[in-house]
């Protein structure tokens, strides 16, 4: 264990000490908080509107919940993480095996294992920051109004079982290549095919567009956004995390094979 | 402390190592010699733990490298050829990233650190970013992580590459000053550096074992491949007659010629020594002896006849 967190501790030293965690975070937060405002800001006019309109025994109560965290974090939210997390994957493994740091590594006494975990986790670790900068998004909505609190752990842990689903196979594809570009362009051609499959596939209903449907990453979180853990969505995240590791823990044998 | 038996490693149908065996005594220095490409770094590897072997047991400190990894990789200390530095990180950082990964206690990290620092002689770069640093602070930084566990056996692959002379006697100090604590294998192609650090060499070549022993060991035995040469004054055909008569004496060539005398290179059998009959031939028929010196076999020699094809056939590889 105390090895899993040195080598998380590496890796997320490793994103600040260069460029790319502070430019995962400054896109991400821009484009949060930009959206945050759009869906804020429709949110007040609506209100307005409905203020204005009277009658019928008074407006129905807007739902800050509704009208604003579900749509940020289903959205808008899943479809960013798709683009910024191969930004934070694609390092993993390409830069060590580039500066040949992986033959330190592997020569060490760590299992392979004790290896992924750690980076996983160090990858994770960066992306908690950007959850908890969404929920400080979210926050501001407590101050000023009165949303559910109830959701927010559903939000969370949709959250963090998605990005770690993304996040697990990133870190699969960083294996192929010492090259990071080259490792965040697969992760990236793969993630943006993955949302075409489960868009295309939205509006049809026939079995086989169900059936890819349920394989796509981003339906199984509308559970999530509606404050709703469902235990399948939970399991199939695990599930997409678990054959993550599971496929990197070969790449690194096969890497074995050959110097 | 380091047995490797029947050692086979292939990459498909490249045989990068056939059949490799030898072992290392506790607190020897080995030197693993070898032109490039010969299966030095990929045996060393597997010693390691880095790559598996395809055939063949390899043991360091009396455990199996496969079947018990941790424990192995422990008690070694590997520097690649490329020192396995993360270039964003400071050499303290490093450090005591890779304490840590070799298992050593949290209090144990700092004097260790300071121990190495000062051994290595990086000091003065601790709180510099490695990418920063000269080739010449890289390879100290990269032995440093190598020592930094204090391992029983040491793996340095070409640990003086790209330094410059000064750093370079430097470095082989320190090597030489481990050697009793810990048990060390070197690779190199520098084969006088071969024959000044290491108490013992494995010459190795496509893959595999071509000669092991001490290196002036190994001079000694093939001494007999050695040649004599011989200058003279005389008339040439007479003397080139005249020598290759002389009993166990194989080809005579004549090699330099300067005004009167002609310098010719005497090859003999494997183990006669021919000198004192080439002498008595030459003051005998009253010609002018100038020279007559035996040139025996340097380092570099014995490599590239070991290297060579003719040689190898003909079963130096005797231990």
């Amino acid at each position: 264990m105390r090895n899993v967190l040195a080598v998380a501790g590496k890796e997320m030293r490793a994103y600040f000490h260069s460029p790319i965690a502070y430019l995962v975070i400054t896109v991400y937060t821009l484009l949060c908080g930009y959206f945050f405002y759009s869906f804020t800001a429709v949110f007040v006019v609506q209100t307005f509107r409905m203020q204005t309109m009277g009658g019928y025994g008074g407006p129905p109560p807007m739902n800050l919940n509704e009208m604003i965290m579900r749509p940020l974090l289903e959205g808008i939210l899943t479809v960013v993480l798709l683009l910024l997390v191969p930004l934070i994957t694609m390092r993993l493994y390409a830069e060590e095996k580039r500066s040949g740091t992986i033959e330190l590594l592997l020569t060490s006494p760590l299992t392979d294992l004790e290896i992924i975990l750690g980076k996983f986790l160090g990858a994770l670790g960066l992306y908690a920051i950007l959850v908890a900068l969404t929920f400080g998004y979210f926050s501001v909505l407590f101050i000023y109004g009165n949303p559910n609190a109830k959701p927010l752990l559903a939000y969370a842990l949709g959250f963090f079982l998605f990005g770690g689903a993304l996040l697990a196979l990133g870190m699969w594809f960083s294996t192929f290549t010492k090259n990071q570009i080259i490792a965040g362009s697969i992760s990236l051609a793969v993630f943006l095919l993955l949302y075409v499959l489960d868009w295309g596939t939205a509006y049809s209903t026939s079995r086989w567009a169900q059936t890819l449907s349920s394989l796509a990453l981003t339906p199984h979180f509308e559970n999530f956004a509606k404050g709703v853990i469902d235990l399948g969505d939970v399991i199939y995240y695990l599930s997409v995390i678990g054959l993550g590791i599971f496929f990197t823990a070969r790449s690194v044998e096969a890497l074995k094979g050959r110097p | 402390m380091i047995e490797v038996e029947n050692l086979t490693k292939r990459y498909g149908p490249t045989v990068a190592v056939a059949d490799v065996s030898f072992t290392v005594q506790k607190g020897e220095i080995l030197g693993f010699l070898g032109p490039n490409g010969a299966g030095k770094t990929t045996t060393m590897r597997v010693i390691t733990g880095f790559l598996p072997p395809t055939d063949g047991k390899v043991r360091v400190a009396g455990y199996d490298v496969v079947d018990e990894p941790l424990e192995a990789k422990r008690r070694t200390g590997y520097l690649p050829e490329a020192p396995p530095v993360y270039p964003d990180m400071r050499v303290d950082e490093y450090l005591a990233f890779v304490a840590r990964i070799k298992g050593l206690a949290r209090r144990e990290i700092k004097p260790r650190l300071d121990e190495v620092t000062e051994k290595c002689a990086i000091g003065d770069v601790r709180r510099r970013q490695i990418g920063k640093l000269s080739r010449g602070y890289r390879q100290r930084v990269g032995l440093a992580q190598a020592l930094i566990h204090n391992p029983e056996v040491l793996v340095l692959d070409e640990p003086t590459a790209g330094l410059d002379p000064k750093q370079i006697i430097e470095t082989r100090q320190l090597i030489k000053a481990l050697a009793g604590q810990h048990t060390v294998v070197l690779s190199t192609h520098i084969l006088p550096e071969a024959a000044k650090t290491c108490q013992r060499v494995v010459v190795i070549n496509e893959g595999k074992v071509v000669a092991v022993g001490a290196p002036e060991e190994l001079t000694r035995r093939l001494q007999g491949y050695g040649t004599v040469l011989l200058t003279v004054e005389g008339p040439a055909a007479e003397i080139l007659d005249r020598l290759q008569r002389v009993s166990g004496v194989n080809w005579v060539e004549p090699r330099e010629s300067s005004d009167q005398h002609v310098t010719y290179e005497i090859h003999s059998e494997k183990g006669q020594d021919v000198r004192s009959e080439l002498a008595r031939a030459v003051v005998e028929s009253r010609w002018k002896l100038f020279e007559l010196k035996s040139s025996g076999l340097s380092l570099e020699d014995i490599f590239l006849k070991l290297t060579t094809k003719d040689l190898s056939e003909e079963g130096v590889s005797s231990q």
